[in-house]
């Protein structure tokens, strides 16, 4: 049995998770945007996505400390070329994996 | 020529081959999620239930860490909203891409709007060839992954050896590919740079994610603004 008071936690997480994703969608996706904004939502991908990734490279712990000599970072220089070379996205996880593997084991 | 018109049976075969790196990440972290929620006193339908309503990795997280150390309701939802209000900055960028769907099909595609899934369905996009059934087909199943292994954790998670196969690095691995498919020149490359340095000095001071969503904005805005000047 779920106990009432988890039940209320969770609906309000999803909730507040819910509407995050849902309001842009309804608001913005059927309008001629001002050009600064949608100058603004092309480089926010590329934006979301290096501050998604460096942060997980480059740091480690709780709380959290920089942190270089580390193999995901060193296991991302070469997938980095990798990508930049061959463009395949399947293969880059691959070959991320793959080298990550061996890291763990060696480091 | 003669257009088919895409429907959802149409898109289960691109978005299957397109989702599978999301999958095979999401299922360890799935288990380290089942495992540390059922440490902290919680029954598989519970951790099931939560993964079904929140469906966003990183908040359950620190929910579950909240929990274990006797947080309130209200702290807990409002420290959810804190770490994914970056998804709104997501759905913002999606919705440039979605302005033909129709509008009751938004709901049902919101729901999947993860960082995983937004990476790889707004790449997709800009690459032509990708519409909102492959989109939703992409979205939901990496959300079955999810709740699946989430619930599996509880039960057996601890049998799973942690780093098996370097699969802890699946999801690493694949934002490393989308982001270089998107530095598209220059102005993408400075902006990846600026975020990505912004990020993490943030990252050292910001609680709850919020670095994502701070970094990004000032990052893109810094961009915009100083384009203008140069023109």
């Amino acid at each position: 049995m779920l106990e009432k008071e988890y039940v209320i936690l969770i609906i309000g997480m999803g909730l507040v998770t819910y509407l995050a994703r849902l309001i842009p969608l309804l608001v913005l996706s059927r309008r001629n945007l001002p050009k600064w904004l949608s100058e603004g939502l092309d480089i926010i991908p590329v934006a979301i996505l290096s501050a998604i990734l460096l942060p997980l490279l480059v740091t480690s712990g709780e709380p959290k400390r920089i942190e270089f000599f580390q193999p995901e970072l060193l296991v991302a220089i070469p997938t980095f070329i990798f990508a930049l070379k061959t463009r395949s996205l399947s293969l880059t996880i691959v070959l991320g994996m793959l080298l990550f593997w061996i890291a763990s084991k060696l480091m | 020529m003669n257009e088919v018109k895409p429907t959802i049976k149409s898109g289960i075969i691109p978005g299957l081959k397109a989702v599978w790196p999301i999958c095979l990440g999401y299922i360890p972290i799935g288990l380290a999620f089942g495992v540390l929620a059922q440490k902290a006193g919680l029954h598989p339908l519970e951790i099931g239930a939560m993964s079904l309503l929140v469906f966003a990795g990183s908040s359950q997280f620190i929910a579950i860490s909240m929990l274990s150390s006797g947080a309130g309701t209200i702290p807990i939802i409002a420290t959810t909203f804190a770490v994914n209000s970056r998804h709104f900055l997501m759905s913002s960028a999606l919705s440039a891409r979605l302005s033909n769907v129709k509008k009751r099909i938004l709901p049902l595609f919101a729901y999947g709007v993860t960082d995983e899934s937004f990476a790889l369905n707004i790449s997709k996009f800009r690459d032509g060839n990708w519409d909102i059934n492959r989109a939703l087909i992409v979205n939901h199943t990496a959300n079955i992954t999810w709740i699946v292994s989430t619930i599996l954790g509880g039960y057996w998670g601890q049998f799973i050896p942690p780093k098996a196969f370097g699969i802890d690095y699946a999801l690493i691995a694949m934002f490393i590919g989308l982001l270089v498919f998107q530095l598209r020149g220059q102005k993408f490359v400075i902006t990846a740079i600026i975020a990505g340095v912004l990020a993490i000095i943030l990252s050292l001071i910001v609680p709850s994610n919020l670095h994502i969503l701070l970094a990004s904005i000032m990052a893109a805005a810094l961009v915009v603004v100083f384009a203008r000047r140069i023109k």
